[in-house]
């Protein structure tokens, strides 16, 4: 009697809807602590970050234009999508040093977190908008609207947690991004890429890169169709370099360098979403005919 | 003397029927022969022991003469500002510190005489526009936000949010008072101290505020008011002990201030320059959307970040509107800005009008056709006709880069996708205008043109109440409003 032969998964990118490998055909074998090699990962490229920006432009008229309430229910689709694989990514998760018991506690506050966005995709407007008392005779209201493409280094020290905390709030708000997974632990982004597709979000809404920050940060924060960057490391060095190449565009650059993402009070809030989304005021005049007033 | 002409508008003949003048009184203002700097509490010779002088654009003549303040003078105004932080404004209750400000206001408000005409001979705007809409507009907005001071909780939910310390801040010639109002107000209001700079070519007002400022007895060091070119900008951006830079002018500008501080920990936001687009379509009121168009365009001179720039006309309608903005255009009164009758005053200096000029010439080269109105203009100062320019390229540089003068392109448009389409193919996002009866057209129109301020059915709107801003590389950050406070304040990460 012959034992089965194990199927191993090929971990590749996700842009537009689609896994390709890198288009430079690079790979990187990152080691858990154990020494063993996790897999062979995507090297992205330049090219594979240019693609996945045209991407998420594409995309984020239409997801922008999406009805909140529809946001809520494709990000609670994400979240129940993650609970039904959830063994898989705590074995990812172990795999990649966790204990099983960490593992377990990080999966599901990962889903418990997304649950938490898809609430706030139709009620951080409310929250955050207003009308504004003009002296003048006109009606003027002030809303949120998203920022455009963010592109994300996700945090570095964790695989999944850190990831679904800085993707959630950004496609909550109506953006479309662009990440770069964590280069030590890029399983459970891969894997979370593969829930993102099939849980009714458009093709380029998120787009998941692997590889390297040392060589792709520089592009994440220089490309001139990108709005917003986020950054999440303790790096003076490239915080620096990051804000001297948004300077190109006037991208917002955002640091999230102090926040653990496992801490439930400090690293969810609607903050995490208004950090990509500007503020339009719109006006328009009140007629002044007659005399009558709302007096009754 | 007026005939009804064939399309039932009325054309007046100003070749028979003239304003007499209306000049508004200079003796309102005092200015003094010479300006320090405002540092502590005091004026201050500078430690540079330099003065430029500051001219009225609209004669040439010199108003005044003004310090130019160093690095060091820098210096020792943010010393003055975070000791004023440390031991006095952030330790004083929040309501003592909202009548400050309203003090403030109060005060401007006594004297908006005096502002507006100063404003007017020190920036060439018109006195009808400093004295109805600059000086009021910066008393408002020292009212406005004197009373959050103490209400900021209200603001940020669930987040307690603490001032920053010390702001710099630098602004543009183009609103000076109001643009220093802009700046102070919400920053004092959140706690913090200010050492601001206005623009090389109109200190005057902003010296004025720094007068009142020692009359309120505001304590001394919270606000400090240091005057000085581009280089007294870089000295205050690229101080270490700032804490936030707030900045409005040029995106270029604007652009170098973000690369100077990137590796600092200053929190910074930007109000930069605008290219908006103003949409006028078929089924819009026409004589409403072209005294729109006029005031979008060549208020203040143009020089409005916000200025609606670009003009889109519906085809269907495009050669009525040609006609009536060609015919308001020839009433537009050029001149004295002094003169109460005065539609567009000075271009703002020599420089401005050559960049204005340029411009003009760049848009003839690249085949649009130009026109102006026919008015004379004063011998003396920068003046500079309201012009149109038609046949213009979306890819023209006229209609891409920001001119900030009395000069209009128009293209024409047929669908609602094409405009929409053409007014957001910009690097820009400030503003703009949407011209049409039909209510779902214009929320349709709003919801998808990328940029902070948008004005249906009126143009050029500004209140302290109404947050002001720009998307992509028109900034970031607002002024005005509940979230105008957010600039001032550490609110998240």
């Amino acid at each position: 009697m012959s034992t089965r032969v194990e199927v191993l998964k090929t971990y590749k990118i996700y842009i537009g809807g689609q896994f390709p490998r890198t288009e430079s055909g690079r790979y990187y074998s990152p080691k858990n602590k154990r020494g063993e090699s996790l897999a062979n990962v995507c090297l992205s490229s330049r090219k594979d970050f240019r693609d996945a920006v045209g991407a998420a432009r594409n995309a984020f008229g239409g997801w922008s234009g999406r009805a909140a309430f529809n946001r809520a229910q494709i990000l609670y689709r994400i979240a129940e999508m993650l609970e039904g694989r959830k063994a898989q990514f705590i074995d990812e998760l172990v795999k990649q040093n966790a204990s099983a018991k960490d593992a377990e506690r990080e999966v599901n506050l990962s889903i418990d977190r997304i649950i938490y966005y898809a609430g706030w995709c139709d009620k951080f407007q409310q929250v955050f908008s207003s009308v504004n008392p003009v002296a003048s005779s006109h009606f003027n209201f002030s809303v949120p609207e998203p920022t455009g493409v963010v592109s994300i280094i996700a945090p570095q020290n964790s695989s999944l947690i850190g990831l679904v905390s800085v993707i959630a709030p950004i496609i909550a708000g109506g953006n479309t991004c662009v990440v770069l997974a964590s280069e030590d632990q890029p399983l459970c982004a891969v894997t979370f890429a593969e829930v993102i597709n099939s849980s009714d979000v458009p093709g380029g809404v998120v787009n998941i890169l692997t590889g390297k920050p040392s060589e792709l940060i520089k592009y994440f924060a220089e490309h001139m169709d990108v709005n917003a960057i986020i950054y999440c490391e303790k790096d003076d060095a490239n915080k620096k370099l990051i804000q001297e190449k948004s300077a190109l565009n006037v991208k917002r650059a955002i640091f999230y360098d102090g926040v653990n993402w496992l801490d439930e009070e400090k690293s969810q809030s609607p903050y995490f979403i208004t950090d990509t989304q500007e503020i339009k005021t719109t006006w328009h005049p009140i007629e002044t005919v007659g005399s009558a007033k709302a007096g009754y | 003397m007026a005939k009804a002409t064939k399309n039932n508008t009325l054309k007046l003949k100003f070749d028979s029927l003239k304003y007499a003048p209306a000049p508004e009184s200079k003796s309102s203002a005092t200015i003094n022969a010479q300006y320090d700097l405002f540092i502590n509490g005091k004026f201050e010779r500078p430690l540079s022991k330099k003065y430029f002088d500051t001219i009225n654009p609209a004669t040439e003549e010199k108003l005044s003469s003004v310090a130019d303040a160093n690095a060091a003078d820098i210096d020792k105004a943010v010393k003055a500002a975070r000791n004023a932080y440390s031991n006095v404004w952030s330790k004083m209750a929040a309501k003592e510190r909202a009548k400050y400000i309203y003090r403030i206001a109060r005060m401007i408000q006594e004297r908006a005489r005096e502002f507006a005409v100063i404003e007017t001979l020190d920036g060439g705007k018109p006195i009808r526009e400093s004295r109805d809409i600059d000086i009021p507009l910066a008393a408002n907005h020292f009212f406005y936000y004197a009373g959050w001071a103490d209400k900021l909780d209200y603001a940020f939910p669930n987040q307690h949010p603490k001032s920053l310390g010390v702001a710099g801040q630098i602004i543009p010639w183009n609103f000076p008072l109001l643009m220093a109002a802009w700046k102070i107000a919400p920053a004092l209001a959140t706690g913090n101290t200010v050492v601001l700079k206005p623009a090389e070519t109109t200190s005057l007002s902003a010296l004025k505020l720094a007068e009142i400022i020692q009359e309120s007895d505001l304590p001394p060091g919270v606000v400090n008011i240091l005057t000085g070119a581009g280089a007294t900008g870089a000295a205050i951006v690229n101080h270490p002990d700032i804490n936030k830079i707030a900045f409005t002018g040029s995106t270029d500008v604007g652009k170098i201030i973000q690369r100077a501080t990137a590796g600092t920990n200053k929190k910074v936001t930007l109000e930069l320059g605008g290219k908006a687009a103003n949409i006028i379509f078929e089924d819009a009121p026409i004589d409403q959307a072209v005294e729109g168009i006029i005031n979008g365009i060549y208020f203040n001179q143009g020089h409005v970040c916000c200025a609606g720039s670009r003009l889109f006309v519906q085809e269907s309608v495009y050669k009525e509107v040609l006609r009536k903005l060609k015919d308001r255009i020839a009433t537009l009164i050029v001149g004295d800005p002094m003169d109460k009758n005065t539609d567009i005053g000075a271009i703002n200096s020599k420089q401005q009008l050559e960049t204005i000029h340029k411009y003009i010439n760049i848009g003839k080269k690249e085949g649009a056709e130009m026109f102006e109105s026919s008015c004379a203009l004063p011998r003396k100062g920068f003046f500079c006709r309201p012009t149109l320019f038609t046949n213009v390229a979306q890819s023209s540089r006229i209609a891409q880069e920001e001119i900030f003068g009395p000069v209009l392109t128009i293209q024409t448009f047929r669908t609602d996708d094409e405009v929409i389409e053409k007014a957001n193919n910009t690097p820009f996002g400030l503003s703009a205008g949407v011209w049409t009866d039909k209510g779902s057209k214009i929320f349709n129109l709003t919801t998808k043109l990328r940029a902070g301020v948008i004005w249906a059915n009126t143009y050029n709107k500004f209140d302290p109440t109404s947050p002001f801003g720009g998307y992509k590389e028109s900034g970031f950050g607002r002024e005005g409003g509940l979230h105008g406070l957010g600039a001032y304040l550490n609110v998240h990460s």
